[in-house]
């Protein structure tokens, strides 16, 4: 009864969606205020009955109801009620509800807190973002239905892998969902200002919450995926350039770019066409993203989606949307008129400079995942890319953009004084040399990587310093000028060193893991030792350890150095005798610098174990500067002038705009 | 941005420049869709097999790592119960099998039932089977899609893949000529 009330709150659902999609979009053209007013009414129903929905499929796996097709395929009744919960999306129809839950979430959010947004713009991207709805909806309920009944109803159900059974695994999807499906609300802002035909600061300054809010949750998703690949996998890695960490870091790049491309929109009035395209593009790449890994077609070419009827749904789907989209962008975005103008050298052009950057990035990391497909098409040899594609692919770019990173704060708007900036960077440039010439010291010069990454880290630390310091003028002013001035700067001009900040700290993390990694596979009795990185791990013994729906063996190590205990990690293996299947529990010891990371592999005929040690120096930095650029984010996204929305005498243009 | 050409049709090509690439991409995953492509080189030819450690799915059988390959050369197959082709190439891996031949099996992002359930229907040539569930070990292999089948040497080197579903021609053209050779001291 309840799934088909959920049923029913789906359809439903659509159907507000496709009034949500029409009237408004009538009502803006017409300037009716009647029409108008339907759409943030629109949105707060949908988003209701798709919360109904969700809730009855919640309900469905709490009572773990078996005559439910989606619940007997993905839940069982012995499973612990978290997992419970999380299982909803942790299957295709599931997470295409959640995709629609967060979608309409967002819709209703601009609904319900959008009042200081002119009507017809309002009503115009509530419908573009109903229209959003219609495609999601439809497909949900035409191909992947989580509603279908099952007869006869099963004993009990199928889905209880152990694997999957993990909070890292069962929180990062909607954290990624909150940011890629966060990207619509730029996607339907661009979309109805390009039907508007107008893009100014207002504009900009409107957009840009919702671009951060997606863009914090999407590095928070990222970071939360590398990590639990990291913990849960067993293989020492924290990024492996896999499709589907892929098809979350291109919206991430373009994500990036759109962000800064926005502010010169917002601060300067120029770039707008840009800034569109980039808003087009990066809700294009969460679409691409999202269907691409859900439908297989990136892990297994041999078959575009496990269902034809789906995958044509998706074509169609993408092709309505990106196609749409980008015509609408060729017909209108031409006759957008920018009015500043800007030096070569300037903070607009550094922007630009980065903008460049971070797109090419998200290009080069689009084909590398796309490379077997697009080959394959033109006849040619197929190879798979690796990482090494990546490695030489986007080392490169990522050098030019972080020089310009430290100095382009510095830049002022229209035209900026290189020879003045670099001068003032002069210390910075100085300390990230010395801090290269350290590690080239230490590495001997046998790692031509690891000096750069980290020089290029410190060269972006310290500018951000020094950028902080002349903006409040520290040790150059007096110490009550230097006090008010620390007082009026701006939360968005924190966020931003923050954000930068964090990344220095990720660069290093990266820099560090990758090239100072060490690795030890060998089997060990009982009693051995061996010794990795100058840390000896010695093997004491292995217990049997009961649990819930598990028996597990678990292995005593002790570590210690220089003959000093200071660590006892205990790596176990999971077996899970309804599954047959075993798992591997990682032990990792970790001190804020470096990981000691233990995985109990098989048990030998002689008695031994198989065991795998990382030593992973500086990794946990990758996630902590994320989180670093995270809150960053959030503290830009707290700034004052995002809430109270634009100036009164933009807004009041824009209202004149309107009448006439 | 790259400054932007200052008549009106070259500013207008500009701007249609995004359509005209995604007509393109839609062109190639309509392509996607309904083709099968076969014989692929791998950037990962006569490499040593990366390093791994799978659990096993069958309670009799063990699993499979890095450290079992070598000694003797050897078929790695990907394989997974939902995927067609493998049904269509399981009776010549099971006569390859037959044969003597040692195949080892990793079950590509399936579930562990399922694959004991599509080895119990179609027979089981595997002497090892490793759980393949997350798909990593297969990216580490550079596996474009299942299934795939390689040919490792005594040294654990990656010497030859093969993508697509095995036939007895591909057997008699590709395969056993390849591990003929291999087995010469």
């Amino acid at each position: 009864m309840i799934a088909e009330a959920g049923h029913f709150a789906l359809i439903l659902a659509l159907l507000i969606a496709i009034v949500q999609s029409i009237l408004p979009m009538i009502g803006a053209t017409r300037n009716s205020r009647p029409l108008m007013d339907v759409a943030p009414m629109a949105s707060l129903l949908q988003f209701g009955a798709v919360a109904i929905a969700f809730g009855a499929l919640t309900h469905g796996y709490v009572t773990s109801d078996f005559s439910l097709k989606n619940v007997v395929e993905n839940s069982h009744s012995l499973k612990p009620l978290l997992y419970k919960i999380t299982g909803v999306w942790g299957n295709h129809e599931g997470s295409m509800l959640l995709w629609a839950l967060i979608l309409t979430l967002y819709g209703a959010a601009v609904g319900a807190f959008g009042r200081n947004l002119p009507p017809a713009l309002k009503a115009r991207v509530l419908s573009i973002h109903g229209m959003i709805g219609v495609g999601f909806l439809a497909f949900i309920l035409f191909t992947s239905n989580p509603f279908l009944r099952m007869l006869p109803v099963p004993p009990d159900g199928e889905g209880l892998n152990p694997i999957l059974q993990d909070p890292g695994l069962a929180f990062h999807p909607p954290f990624l969902y909150l940011g890629y499906v966060g990207f619509s609300m730029a996607f339907s802002f661009a979309v109805a200002a390009l039907i508007e035909g107008r893009v100014d600061p207002a504009w900009a300054r409107w957009v840009r919450p919702w671009t951060l809010v997606a863009w914090c949750a999407l590095t928070l998703g990222i970071c939360l995926g590398s990590w639990w690949a990291y913990y849960e996998l067993g293989w020492g890695g924290w990024w492996a350039w896999d499709p589907v960490e892929n098809a979350s870091f291109m919206p991430w790049l373009s994500g990036t770019a759109l962000l800064h491309s926005s502010i010169v929109v917002e601060k300067r009035d120029t770039l707008k066409g840009w800034t569109i395209f980039l808003a087009l593009v990066t809700f294009s790449l969460s679409l691409l993203g999202t269907f691409l890994v859900r439908s297989g077609v990136l892990s297994s070419v041999h078959a575009f989606a496990v269902d034809p009827a789906r995958g044509a749904f998706i074509l169609v789907l993408l092709v309505m949307a990106i196609g749409g989209s980008l015509l609408l962008f060729a017909l209108r975005a031409p006759a957008l008129r920018s009015t500043g103008t800007f030096a070569p050298i300037s903070r607009e052009s550094a922007l630009v400079l980065n903008n460049l950057l971070l797109a090419t990035a998200a290009l080069t990391v689009f084909l590398g995942t796309l490379y077997p497909l697009f080959l394959d098409v033109i006849g040619g040899d197929k190879v798979s890319v690796g990482s090494p594609y990546y490695n030489a692919t986007f080392v490169p770019l990522m050098v030019p953009l972080v020089l310009v990173m430290a100095a382009g704060p510095m830049m002022t708007w229209k035209r900026a004084d290189l020879t003045g900036v670099l001068m003032r960077l002069r210390l910075a440039f100085g300390g990230a040399l010395a801090v290269a010439l350290v590690m080239i010291i230490v590495t001997k010069g046998h790692k031509a990587l690891a000096p750069l990454g980290i020089g290029l880290a410190a060269w972006l630390l310290f500018g951000t310093l020094r950028e902080l310091a002349e903006r409040i003028r520290l040790f150059q002013a007096p110490w009550q000028v230097v006090r008010n001035r620390l007082a009026h700067t701006t939360r968005a001009a924190w966020g931003m060193s923050i954000a930068h900040a964090g990344m220095a700290v990720t660069i290093a993390g990266i820099t560090v893991a990758s090239g100072w990694q060490q690795e030890a596979i060998q089997t060990l009795k009982p009693g051995d030792s061996v010794t990795l990185a100058g840390d000896s791990y010695r093997f004491d013994k292995v217990e049997p350890l009961p649990g819930p729906n598990y028996s597990a063996e678990q292995a005593t190590v002790t570590v210690s150095r220089d003959g000093r205990t200071f660590a006892t990690m205990h790596p176990s293996r999971l077996t899970y005798p309804l599954q047959r299947m075993t798992t591997a529990d990682v032990a990792i010891h970790t001190d804020g610098f470096s990981d000691k990371y233990v995985v109990l592999g098989e048990p030998q005929p002689d008695g031994g174990w198989i065991f795998r040690l990382y030593y992973n120096p500086l990794v946990p930095w990758v996630w902590f500067g994320a989180i670093i650029m995270v809150l960053g984010g959030v503290l830009s996204l707290s700034d004052r002038r995002l809430r109270i929305g634009a100036p009164v005498r933009k807004a009041k243009r824009a209202e004149a705009g309107l009448a006439a | 941005m790259p400054p932007e050409p200052r008549s009106g049709l070259g500013r207008r090509l500009l701007f249609l420049l995004p359509v005209a690439a995604f007509i393109g991409l839609v062109a190639v995953f309509a392509f996607g869709l309904g083709h099968d492509p076969s014989a692929l080189k791998s950037a990962m030819i006569d490499k040593p097999a990366p390093a791994f450690s799978l659990s096993p799915i069958l309670e009799d059988r063990p699993g499979l790592a890095r450290a079992d390959l070598g000694g003797k050369p050897v078929l790695v197959n990907f394989f997974a119960s939902w995927c067609a082709p493998c049904r269509a190439e399981h009776a010549t891996l099971t006569g390859l099998a037959a044969a003597g031949v040692p195949v080892y099996g990793i079950a590509y992002k399936d579930k562990p039932q399922d694959a004991r359930r599509f080895l119990t229907d179609l027979g089981d040539p595997y002497q090892r089977i490793g759980l393949d569930f997350d798909g990593r070990t297969a990216i580490d292999f550079g596996v474009y899609g299942v299934p795939e089948t390689y040919i490792l040497d005594r040294d654990g080197r990656i010497r030859y893949r093969y993508a697509g579903a095995l036939t007895d021609a591909v057997l008699k053209t590709e395969i056993l000529p390849r591990l003929e050779a291999l087995a010469q001291p």
